[in-house]
């Protein structure tokens, strides 16, 4: 043991007390300027191009051109709804990781209509219809593995993700079944002449009817959560089921309740993406978007309207991306690496916002 | 150790503390919740680095940043949350840690030992493992651990809080003999009479700074009292007498049998009369926690039992056996449950105290959405009439201190003017301030007509503030006795045998 040997540590980290609002959103415009930095420093030592000529072509990529600013828009609000089918799940700490099966469940009943009914019942009733039955079919879809969580307490995590891949299963079956044309092995754009079924243009606008139900869905989602007698029962399962139980809560109908409407809501994903976006069904119509959605729950924590911010940066970047592979003749690895990068610096700022870092010496001077 | 002080954020919870602690004496360190003892004493053993001032170990300057600085300088720390791997025996838990750099010699380790237990009067076998401890054996183990890795200077952080007052007694005569030995002992605890029993100096601490020390013998309880409260405090605990005494709660043949086929509660009968504060005693896991349960419907009793609940005198009693929690709700039964597990049952950590207040109430009114006036109103009520101390109402109760969150919850309990009040350890972790606030609250419910139930630990209290004990032991109960003629070491004893006594009182 030396005498006076006093020894201070390089860095030290304390957890925040609180911290005010603007200064969190500082921190975290800070992050995504640090980020695009940081890529444009890689793209530069990798390609030698301009990184401020790659983000307008990025931006460029995004909103562009009218048509493409409705592309981006029509693919924000695809995630945005399926983040908000997550949101009450999540918030009741029931991990569904199941949203592909369900967007699935819900897009494979829409086309069915689509195919049987597009010609035979006016548009109105049967975009009706199909939002109802695609709604029940996610439903179905969120309740198997709520009713096995509620019931006997197996793993949600598994048992959701286990349900995606018996949704692809069913969703080839039927790409076999409605083959057109034959040998194609995809469906092909559903009613392509008639348009039965489809969404309506409004105000000359194609996906102005998607912009419509997911923000409808995302405003009634935030007033659920947060006012109803239901949203509270969902707040406290989540927090401690032991609570919720001492509240006289019935926590296994809370549970098969809540992954209904979060199934239910995927499943009306589903049904946008078959009759207002894609006009067919196949096995990618999920596309991954339902795994995206949880980093949009997230980083959004829960709460559906931040949702709309988190889902328009991941989708304009996406937009972005493919962008600049495209017109930089950079393959899609450098579009991942970015979007990467990006969300590296986003999660990394949630670290400072939530704990204070000093270093060395300066903790001299605050102890003066 | 000079002038420490040690910030969380903004919070400063040691200002300029300054504390000498000296060989061959045992030093207990006063002060309410939240004035900074465990803080200080972490920065002692290496767990916090302070943010100002020095700490000196035989007048040497040194600085202690992990724990590890501080086994090396002969400090160590028996914490109020044992630190042990249940998987292992007691002399694998000893060594665990130490990094010797050569192959692990149990045998050798087992004779240091028994020579540090002969040496001081534990009682421990070292290939015990520790799943198979009593809480008390554990701490011994704790305690031995510490003298194993050569520490002078030994810190308790709140000892006796698990003890049965034998165990206390042995624990204590232990501390003396190190005290012999030379060793420097620092006992944190909240118990005026275990100080004046145990101790030869006493320092004080008040909301982070450093009051004073006193020579134990030249003081006395009501004015350590004072210096830790700051004013004079009244030290007696009311006891109106019982009133009404109509029967509220009849409990008979309550066994209960919990998840792993463990039988927690073995035919258990008693009854509770309106006006009268009904005190359960009991080493800590006798089935205390199952008994209140039961009542509330949150565990399920076995078929043959029955709990007779009469919210109004005169009325025909209500049947609770097998109803769950939403049964009772529906029922209209106004029954109070001050669960042990505050953050974990009673209230919920991230919601703020409005939501907190409308846990029990939130389905009540028409409507999909929920009327938070009332509950804001309710909160408001609360935080003045308890002098809660918290930021604002819409603050997370979970960032709230102990003693404020159990207020928060009693006060919401307490709001339905319940005909039925059951506490568990109310006071647990409470300063004496707050104690004090939580039993006269319980004497005004008493006063109302409601019968209490209060299950407890520190049997002094128990004594003082309760009309009859239950005395639980191993889910069964040894006794009932009147609180104003029968001794702690009767209490004590009926804790851990089951005597048969029965007092016919009430």
């Amino acid at each position: 043991m030396s005498v006076d040997k006093v020894r201070e540590p390089f860095v030290r980290i304390s957890k925040r007390a609180s911290i005010e609002l603007w200064r969190s959103w500082l921190f975290r415009a800070a992050a995504l300027f640090a980020s695009l930095v940081v890529c444009g420093v890689i793209i530069f030592a990798l390609t030698g191009l301009n990184p401020v000529r790659v983000y307008a072509a990025m931006f460029s990529g995004a909103f562009g051109t009218v048509k493409r600013s409705w592309v981006t828009i029509r693919d924000l609000m695809m995630l945005l709804c399926i983040s908000v089918g997550l949101a009450p799940a999540f918030k009741m700490r029931f991990w569904n990781i199941g949203a592909e099966g369900q967007i699935l469940a819900g897009g494979i009943v829409s086309a069915a209509l689509m195919i049987y009914a597009g010609n035979s019942i006016p548009l109105v009733p049967l975009l009706m219809l199909m939002f109802l039955a695609s709604a029940a079919a996610g439903a179905v879809w969120g309740l198997i593995p709520g009713v096995f969580k509620a019931v006997w307490n197996a793993n949600e995590t598994l048992f959701t993700l286990m349900m995606n891949y018996i949704a692809i299963q069913v969703t080839s079956y039927f790409v076999a079944l409605w083959e057109n044309p034959y040998g194609s092995n995809t469906v092909g754009v559903i009613n392509q002449l008639s348009k039965g079924g489809w969404f309506p243009a409004i105000f000359g606008q194609m996906y102005l009817l998607n912009v419509i139900i997911v923000l409808a869905l995302t405003i009634l989602m935030y007033l659920y959560l947060r006012y109803s007698k239901q949203g509270y029962e969902i707040a406290v399962v989540g927090e401690s089921e032991n609570t919720a139980r001492y509240a006289a809560i019935n926590v296994r109908k809370v549970v098969i309740r809540t992954m209904l409407i979060s199934g239910a809501i995927c499943g009306v994903a589903g049904f946008i993406a078959v009759a207002g976006a894609g006009h067919t069904i196949s096995t990618s119509t999920a596309g991954g978007k339902g795994f995206v959605a949880i980093i949009v729950a997230w980083l959004s924590k829960f709460n559906t309207l931040v949702m709309v911010l988190i889902s328009g940066l991941l989708v304009f970047l996406d937009k972005g991306a493919v962008q600049i592979a495209s017109q930089f003749d950079l393959n899609d690895f450098v579009s991942e690496m970015i979007t990467g990068i990006i969300l590296f610096f986003i999660l990394g700022s949630e670290f400072f916002i939530n704990f204070k870092v000093r270093f060395r010496g300066r903790i001299k001077e605050a102890g003066k | 150790m000079v002038d420490i002080t040690k910030t969380f954020g903004e919070v400063v919870a040691n200002d300029k503390v300054s504390l000498e602690i000296r060989h061959g004496e045992i030093l207990a360190l006063l002060g309410e919740n939240g004035s900074g003892k465990t803080t200080l004493m972490n920065t002692l053993s290496g767990i916090y680095l302070p943010e100002g001032g020095q700490i000196y170990v035989c007048d040497k300057k040194v600085s202690i940043t992990s724990p590890k600085d501080a086994f090396e300088l002969g400090i160590g720390m028996i914490h109020q949350h044992f630190k042990l791997v249940n998987l292992l025996s007691a002399a694998e838990n000893i060594i665990l840690g130490l990094n010797e750099h050569k192959l692990i010699d149990l045998k050798r380790v087992r004779a240091a030992v028994r020579e540090i237990c002969d040496k001081y009067g534990f009682a421990i076998d070292p290939d015990k493992k520790v799943y198979d401890m009593s809480v008390s054996e554990k701490q011994t183990l704790e305690i031995v651990k510490v003298l194993y890795r050569g520490a002078d200077i030994l810190i308790l952080d709140e000892p006796t809080a698990v003890l049965t007052p034998q165990e206390t007694e042995k624990l204590f005569a232990v501390m003396r003999n190190m005290k012999e030995d030379g060793k420097a002992i620092v006992i944190i605890t909240h118990k005026l009479h275990e100080v004046m029993e145990i101790s030869d100096r006493v320092a004080v601490l008040r909301k982070g700074r450093y009051i004073g020390d006193i020579p134990t013998c030249d003081t006395c309880i009501q004015q350590l009292t004072e210096m830790m409260v700051g004013r004079a405090v009244s030290l007696n605990i009311d006891r109106p007498a019982c009133k009404d005494g109509c029967e509220r709660l009849v409990v008979k043949n309550l066994t209960v049998i919990d998840k792993d086929g463990v039988k927690k509660l073995d035919n258990v009968s008693f009854t509770a009369c309106g006006g009268e504060l009904l005190g359960i005693a009991g080493i800590s896991g006798s089935g205390q926690k199952e008994l209140l349960e039961a009542i509330a419907g949150l565990q399920p009793a076995q078929p043959g039992a029955s709990i007779l609940f009469t919210p109004v005198p005169g009325r025909p009693a209500t049947e609770l056996a097998g109803k769950s929690p939403r049964d009772i709700k529906r029922l209209g039964v106004s029954l109070a449950f001050v669960p042990e597990d505050r953050l974990g049952m009673g209230l919920v950590g991230s919601m703020d105290l409005p939501d907190n207040m409308m846990l029990r109430s939130y389905s009540e009114g028409p409507g999909f959405f929920t009327n938070r006036q009332e509950p804001q109103r309710l909160a408001k009520t609360v935080v003045e009439e308890l002098e809660v101390v918290t930021p604002s109402l819409y603050t997370p109760v979970r960032k709230l201190s102990g003693g404020n969150v159990q207020k928060v919850l009693v006060g919401r309990e307490i709001s339905s003017a319940p005909s039925l009040l059951m506490t568990a350890y109310a006071v647990r972790g409470l300063d004496i301030n707050t104690s004090y606030t939580i039993y006269h609250l319980l004497n005004k419910q008493k006063e109302r007509g409601a019968a209490v139930i209060y299950v407890g630990e520190d049997l002094d209290v128990l004594l003082e503030l309760c009309d009859r004990i239950l005395v639980l032991c191993a889910g069964r109960i040894s006794g009932i006795v009147d609180g104003r003629n029968t001794t702690k070491e009767e209490v004590g004893l009926m804790m851990t045998h089951l005597s048969g006594r029965c007092d016919n009182v009430g």
